[in-house]
């Protein structure tokens, strides 16, 4: 089981310039991911979601993060 | 991933101009964010095949691996992976889903 802290450093360690927000929706192994970056300038919603997958794969493919809501956008 | 699945996945892709992967089936997803991509997609009235990837392991490993993309559900447009659940409740909400998939079913 991941601590939120755990999933919140995943990301920023992959993802450099990211506030990351992250909230339960029921128990700790389905989730609500926020990710606002810089890094997303430019980039398809798919693009932006891939990298959000890809800093969490192994998390996923363990299940260890069982769902996974995710919204990602850019700074305003 | 097998050449048979890949050929299996691609088979499926090119059967219907909408075509998802899903947990469960039209009328009993099984799974939240499969349902809200059925919901969606019934309440813009397209018309869409499903495939159940509860119904076939290797298959519903595959499509990750394919599209690139860890989750189920999974729509493709016209051959083209447009995204999973939260990317289309998002292009549902801003009216751009109704009006990417009619430009394309009527090209």
């Amino acid at each position: 089981m991941l601590t939120k802290e755990e999933v919140i450093n995943l990301i920023t360690k992959k993802i450099p310039n990211s506030e990351v927000y992250v909230e339960s929706l029921s128990g700790n192994d389905h989730l609500q991911v926020t990710v606002i970056s810089s890094e997303f300038k430019g980039l398809s919603l798919i693009k932006q979601h891939q990298l959000v997958y890809a800093a969490l794969k192994n998390e996923l493919a363990s299940e260890a993060i069982h769902a996974l809501a995710l919204k990602t956008q850019t700074f305003k | 991933m097998e050449t048979q699945v890949r050929n299996k996945i691609q088979n499926l892709i090119d059967s219907s101009p909408v075509m998802v992967f899903m947990k469960g089936t039209k009328l009993m997803p099984q799974c939240g964010f499969s349902n809200n991509v059925v919901q969606i997609l019934n309440s813009l009235g397209i018309e869409f095949n499903t495939f159940d990837v509860l119904s076939d392991f290797e298959l519903r490993e595959g499509i990750k691996e394919f599209s690139n993309w860890p989750t189920i559900p999974q729509v493709y447009l016209k051959g083209e992976f447009l995204g999973g659940s939260d990317i289309l409740i998002e292009m549902y909400n801003s009216g751009e889903l109704k009006e990417k998939i009619e430009i394309e079913l009527a090209s």
